[in-house]
C-alpha cells in the first residue's frame, strides 16, 4: 500500500498547501461584514470545470495508485509470480501515445492564438493516434494470448491484461469529450468555450500519457 | 467538492460555512479518494471469479476438487477493502457531525463553542482515517508489527474526534436548551457515539481485540457508533429540515414516541451484545450449538433482543407514517420554525423555488451561529443580515 498512500501524501500536500491559504485560523465570530473587508477565502479564478477535471484526476490517479500497489504486494506475497516478456509492439504504441499528446498541445497552441484551422486538424489527429494507440494496445493482447500468456495462467499475465484495459478505458472515456470538442470546433469560431475545451482535452491527454509511461516502465522492470 | 470551492455565494469564506457543509465537503473529499479502493477490490475479485485469475484465491479444495486457483492472497483483498473500509466510516460520520453541531447550536440558542477547532477537527480526522485501516486487519495474520503502528494511530484519531464530544457538551453549557424531537435526537447521538466511540479505545488496541475479535462485542461497538449514532442524526436532521422542504411540521407527539422508542430500543438491542461478545459469543451464527462458554441464558438475552429490534422496526412505522401524514395535515411552519441564522431557512419561499433565491443571490455578512449575541433585537442574527452599523449608516440620508 505504500504507492497509494505516497500518492495520497502528494495530494495532501496540494490540499494542505491550498488550505493555508484560507485563512483557516480567523476569527469569524469577531468578523463581521461584507466580503471585500476580508482578504482571502474567495473562490479560486480558475473556471469551475478545469477544478472539476483536476478532481477528477486525482480520483483517477489514486484508482491507479491502487491497482500498482496490489501489483506491488501481489509480486511477493507467493512465489508464483513469473514476468511476462512484453510484446515489442508496446514501444510502438507508446509512441502513438506521444504523438497524440503533443497532436493536442499543438491543439491547444493553435486555439490560444485563435487559428482554427491548426485547432482541428491537430485535434483529429490526436483523436486518430489515440485511437491508433487503443487498437495497437487490443492487438498486443492478441499477440500475448496467441503465444499462451491469457489472464488465468499467471499474476503477472492477469496484472498486464487489468492495468491495460484500465488505461485504455480511461483514453476511451477521454476520446468522448475530445468527440465533443471537435464538434464544437466545427463552426470554424473560436470561442472561449472551446479554448477551455481544448485545454481540459490536453490536460486529460498528458495525464494518460504520464501515467502509461508509468505503467509501461513498471511493467517492463518487473 | 467543486460547489462548495467554486460555487460560494458572496461573503460565504470557508470559516463562515456552517458545520454541516464543512462536514459534507470533508467527506466528499474522502469518498472520492476511498472508493477506488473499494472498486479495486471488486473488479480483481470479479476476475478472479470468471476469469479464473488468481488475485486473492489461494489454493483451494471445494466439494473434494482442487480448484485451478492458486498463490493469490486474502490480505490482499483485506487492504484493499479496509483502505476504503475505514475512511468509509467516517464518510458516514463527518457529516453526521456536522449536522448535530448545527442542530446543537439552533436548539440551544448559543454559538457553537470552539468553532475553528471543530473545522480542523474534521479535516484531522479526515486525513487521519486513511492511516488505521489495518485495525481491522489485527488477526489477518498480516505482519504483526503492523499492529502496534495502527494501533496508535488509531488512537491519535481519538484526540480530535474527543474534542469535538467536549465542544458539543460546551455548547450546550449554559445554553438555552429546547428539547425539540431535533434535539432529543442531537443528544442521544452524543450519548450513543461516546459509548460507541469508548468500546473502540478497547478494540483498538490489539491485545484487547485479538480475544475480541468476531465476538458480538465487535457487533456491538460497530452499530453503536456507526449504525445506531449516526441515524439518530439522521431523523434529528430530517426533523429539523422537513418544514424547510415541505413547508410542514412533522407531528410533535408522534416524534416524540418515534425517538423515545427508537433511542431506548436501539439500546436494548445493541448495549446486551456487549456481555454476549465478552461471554466469546461468536457473530455471523445462525445457531451457535453447545458450548462450554455460552450459558443457555445467552439465548435469552438474544430472543429479548429481536423482541425489542421488532418494537425499534414499529417505531419507524410510525416515523414514515408521521412523515406522509404531516405532508398534509401538519402545522404550518413558516419560513424559520426554529428561528435559525443559516441561509437555507433564509429563502423567500418556503418550500423554496427553483433556484433558491429567486433573482438575487444573497450576501453574507457573518458566521453561521451568531445566537443569542448581547445586544441584538432578537437572539439569532441570520448570515445575510447586514451588521448594524452599516444598516444606520445606509438609512441616514
Amino acid at each position: 500500500m505504500s504507492v497509494i498512500l505516497l500518492f495520497l501524501a502528494v495530494l495532501a500536500t496540494i490540499a494542505g498547501w491550498w488550505l493555508s491559504k484560507q485563512r483557516l485560523t480567523a476569527k469569524p465570530w469577531l468578523e463581521e461584514g461584507a466580503i471585500g473587508d476580508f482578504p482571502g477565502g474567495g473562490a479560486s479564478a480558475l473556471p469551475a470545470a478545469k477544478i472539476g477535471l483536476g478532481v477528477f484526476l486525482a480520483v483517477a490517479g489514486s484508482l491507479l495508485a491502487l491497482f500498482v500497489s496490489a501489483y506491488a504486494m501481489r509480486m511477493h506475497m507467493a512465489q508464483d509470480w513469473r514476468p511476462l516478456p512484453e510484446p515489442k509492439l508496446l514501444w510502438l504504441n507508446t509512441g502513438v501515445l506521444v504523438v497524440s499528446s503533443i497532436a493536442l498541445h499543438r491543439a491547444l497552441l493553435a486555439a490560444r492564438r485563435g487559428r482554427m484551422d491548426g485547432v482541428m486538424a491537430n485535434l483529429l489527429a490526436g483523436g486518430g493516434s489515440a485511437v491508433v494507440f487503443l487498437a495497437g494496445q487490443i492487438l498486443a493482447w492478441r499477440q500475448m494470448a496467441a503465444s499462451g500468456y491469457v489472464p488465468a495462467s499467471n499474476p503477472a499475465d492477469a496484472f498486464f491484461y487489468l492495468i491495460t484495459a484500465v488505461h485504455g478505458l480511461h483514453l476511451l472515456g477521454g476520446l468522448v469529450a475530445l468527440a465533443r470538442a471537435i464538434a464544437k470546433a466545427w463552426p470554424g469560431v473560436a470561442t472561449d468555450q472551446l479554448r477551455l475545451s481544448v485545454e481540459l482535452c490536453a490536460m486529460y491527454w498528458h495525464f494518460l500519457l504520464l501515467v502509461w509511461l508509468g505503467l509501461f516502465g513498471m511493467l517492463l522492470l518487473t | 467538492m467543486v460547489t462548495v470551492l467554486q460555487a460560494r455565494t458572496r461573503g460565504m469564506t470557508l470559516m463562515r460555512m456552517p458545520l454541516t457543509v464543512w462536514g459534507i465537503f470533508t467527506a466528499t473529499v474522502m469518498a472520492l479518494l476511498a472508493f477506488p479502493a473499494l472498486f479495486v477490490g471488486a473488479v480483481m475479485m470479479l476476475l478472479d471469479r470468471l476469469l479464473g485469475t488468481s488475485f486473492f484465491m489461494p489454493s483451494l479444495v471445494e466439494m473434494g476438487q482442487h480448484l485451478q486457483h492458486s498463490g493469490g492472497s486474502p490480505i490482499l483483498f483485506q487492504h484493499l477493502f479496509w483502505f476504503f473500509g475505514h475512511p468509509e466510516v467516517y464518510i458516514v460520520a463527518l457529516p453526521a457531525f456536522g449536522i448535530v453541531s448545527d442542530l446543537i447550536s439552533t436548539h440551544a440558542r448559543r454559538n457553537i463553542f470552539g468553532y475553528r477547532m471543530m473545522v480542523w477537527a474534521i479535516v484531522a480526522i479526515g486525513a487521519l482515517s486513511f492511516v488505521v485501516w489495518a485495525h481491522h486487519m489485527y488477526v489477518s495474520g498480516m505482519n504483526p508489527y503492523f499492529g502496534f503502528f495502527f494501533a496508535t494511530t488509531t488512537l491519535i484519531i481519538a484526540i480530535p474526534t474527543a474534542i469535538k464530544v467536549y465542544n458539543w457538551l460546551l455548547t450546550l453549557w449554559h445554553g438555552d436548551i429546547h428539547l425539540t424531537v431535533p434535539m432529543l435526537f442531537a443528544l442521544a447521538f452524543i450519548v450513543t457515539f461516546l459509548n460507541g466511540g469508548l468500546t473502540g479505545l478497547f478494540l483498538g488496541n490489539v491485545v484487547v481485540d485479538v480475544p475480541l475479535s468476531d465476538t458480538m462485542f465487535v457487533v456491538a461497538h460497530f452499530h453503536m457508533v456507526m449504525g445506531v449514532a449516526p441515524i439518530m442524526v439522521i431523523f434529528g436532521g430530517i426533523y429539523h429540515w422537513y418544514p424547510k422542504i415541505t413547508g410542514r411540521m412533522l407531528n410533535e407527539a408522534l416524534g416524540r414516541f418515534h425517538f423515545w422508542v427508537t433511542f431506548l430500543g436501539a439500546y436494548a438491542v445493541f448495549f446486551p451484545m456487549h456481555y454476549l461478545g465478552l461471554l466469546g459469543m461468536p457473530r455471523r451464527y445462525p445457531e451457535i450449538g453447545e458450548t462450554s462458554f455460552v450459558p443457555d441464558s445467552a439465548a435469552t438475552l438474544n430472543a429479548f433482543i429481536s423482541v425489542a429490534a421488532l418494537a425499534v422496526g414499529f417505531a419507524q412505522m410510525v416515523f414514515l407514517f408521521n412523515l406522509i401524514w404531516s405532508l398534509s395535515r401538519g402545522r404550518q411552519a413558516g419560513g424559520n420554525p426554529w428561528n435559525a441564522t443559516t441561509l437555507e431557512w433564509q429563502t423567500p419561499e418556503t418550500p423554496p423555488g427553483h433556484g433558491n433565491w429567486g433573482k438575487e443571490l444573497p450576501v453574507v455578512y457573518r458566521w453561521a451561529y451568531d445566537y443569542s449575541v448581547p445586544g441584538a433585537e432578537r437572539d439569532f442574527v441570520p448570515q445575510n443580515q447586514p451588521p448594524a452599523r452599516r444598516a444606520t449608516w445606509e438609512a441616514a440620508p
